[in-house]
């Protein structure tokens, strides 16, 4: 353990904390315009250029808001949960490659923290954990709209972690790897390598499950607005709502990083080109889960739970058996 | 130095996890100690270098803890004190205290006796996955079937227990099929 590596370790860490902890707040503002564009709005306009300067306002009113703890909850574990949602989200970051490697000033750089050879495994074993926390908030609040969203949230939790889980081990058996950089390497052949052309099911099945790991909107139960408040937020106010607030969104660039590396050919050869075509991707996946907020209606409980176990898994395992037969 | 700080910190967070899932009378806060010490646990993989091991243990104990939390939502108010019946302390404390000390003298008697040696060597070049792949599925082949039988027997056990009316479901039905279907019930007198 050099001491060169140790300091790189630590600089990656804040970059990539910086970086995405803005990245949802403008996030926030992406979605108040993209919404207000599809539904003939204007969005946020007042402040700053084009309504700009609104992230900053939102940021200095939720620091400054008074921090309420209401009288009945369990106290230290509705003063952590916010910060389970918001920490495993970025712990998940840590075995993504979010650029290929590049040389700055004579060094080389790999932009991923830790080079597991379990990384997906790894990304989505976190990110369930982070449902604790919507979980945990909503079961410490005392209060009967963020009971229901935490039973919704465990429900969610232990259903579409299968789907996830199964969708994926399609393109694990072609590859044979579970680290991302593998996947990457797999593909680097160009379009016609991605694995999306040759595991499409598997793609569908993690794109729709991958709505239900961010809760959000055909399966945003867990703070259904017009049904049970905000879900397990009902209670919380100014900073720790925040947390909730950023773990989502950071959630939310994360799977579409996850998403872009396994089936759409992530950083190709890793060239220049190639990192552009990454996070173009990673922006046409965060698009598509404000396009589909603005397009679809949520589905009830039942519904979500009838699409997981009597739609979503048979095909799963349907493809893995495919898949199968075909690499025999 | 950086494992024996990483051993010495994960060892104390995860005993005095453990520990406070067993004393605190308020559920929440077992429940969230149990699952916090299990993720710990899994830093013990990683300081091994067994990765697979330990990104197993994460998904595997926080979705098992996750149910522990579903069956305390259902069954009582999670944000009251449990009362608990104290038994004989001394009785509880001394079994404990003993089954503590005989688990550590089984585990390490082997390693005290220096005859434990490791019959599968790591394979270079082969990967986390691939060696645990490699000796279950040639050595352990068949506890590795047996397990997977007894699981299909469980989860067979559980559709039969779970399965009465599975062929019905209120999404497709209209509100007077459901009517009907709780009336007939009613009548014979089974819980809908």
């Amino acid at each position: 353990m050099e001491t060169a590596y140790l300091i790189e370790t630590v600089i990656k860490i804040v970059v990539i904390l910086l970086i995405f902890s803005a990245l949802a707040g403008i996030g926030t503002y992406f979605e108040r315009k993209v919404l207000a564009f599809m539904q003939r709005r204007l969005g946020p306009v007042n402040v700053g250029p084009f309504g700009l300067l609104q992230v900053a306002a939102d940021g200095i009113k939720l620091f400054t808001k008074e921090d309420i703890v209401p009288k009945n909850v369990v106290g230290r574990i509705f003063k952590i949960a916010p910060v389970i949602t918001a920490a495993t989200a970025f712990m998940a970051a840590a075995a993504i490659p979010f650029l290929p490697s590049f040389t700055l000033f004579g060094y080389e750089v790999h932009p991923i923290v830790a080079d597991i050879n379990i990384g997906i495994l790894y990304i989505l074993g976190v990110m369930g954990i982070g449902l604790y926390g919507p979980l945990l908030g909503g079961m410490a609040s005392a209060n009967k709209f963020s009971l229901l969203s935490a039973a919704r949230g465990a429900a969610i939790f232990i259903s579409y972690e299968v789907i996830t889980g199964l969708s994926i081990l399609a393109p694990i058996m072609m590859v044979g790897s579970l680290s991302l950089i593998d996947f990457n390497e797999y593909q680097a052949g160009g379009i016609t390598d991605w694995i999306v052309w040759s595991q499409p099911v598997a793609f569908i099945l993690f794109w729709i499950a991958a709505f239900a790991e961010t809760g959000r909107t055909p399966f945003h139960l867990i703070a259904n607005d017009h049904e049970i408040i905000d879900g397990f937020g009902t209670e919380y106010s100014g900073m720790r709502w925040g947390l909730f607030f950023i773990g989502e969104y950071a959630n939310m660039f994360f799977i579409s990083f996850v998403m872009a590396l396994i089936f759409l050919g992530g950083y190709g050869d890793g060239s220049f080109l190639g990192a552009l075509g990454l996070l173009a991707k990673v922006a046409f996946f965060f698009f598509f889960f404000l396009w589909t907020r603005a397009a679809w209606p949520d589905v009830r409980p039942d519904q979500l739970m009838w699409l997981c176990w009597k739609v979503l898994m048979p095909i799963a395992v349907i493809n893995i058996v495919i898949t199968g037969i075909v690499m025999m | 130095m950086f494992e024996a700080v990483a051993f010495y910190l994960f060892a104390f967070l995860t005993i005095s996890m453990f520990y406070i899932a067993v004393t605190t009378s308020q559920a929440l806060y077992a429940l969230s100690a149990l699952a916090a010490g299990m993720i710990f646990i899994s830093a013990f993989f990683f300081i091994l270098g067994a990765d697979f091991l330990g990104a197993v243990q994460i998904v595997v104990y926080s979705g098992a803890v996750m149910a522990l939390y579903a069956f305390g939502m259902m069954f009582f108010d999670t944000t009251r004190d449990v009362k608990e019946k104290q038994g004989n302390k001394a009785i509880v404390i001394g079994l404990s205290v003993i089954s503590a000390v005989l688990v550590v003298l089984i585990v390490s008697a082997p390693i005290i006796g220096s005859n434990i040696e490791a019959f599968y060597p790591v394979t270079e070049g082969a990967g986390n996955v691939q060696e645990v792949g490699m000796v279950l599925f040639t050595k352990y082949l068949v506890p590795f079937e047996v397990a997977a039988v007894m699981l299909l027997v469980a989860m067979i056990a559980g559709i039969v227990l779970a399965g009465k009316k599975m062929d019905l479901s209120l999404t497709l039905m209209n509100e007077q099929e459901i009517l009907e279907m709780r009336e007939e019930s009613k009548s014979k007198k089974v819980l809908p």
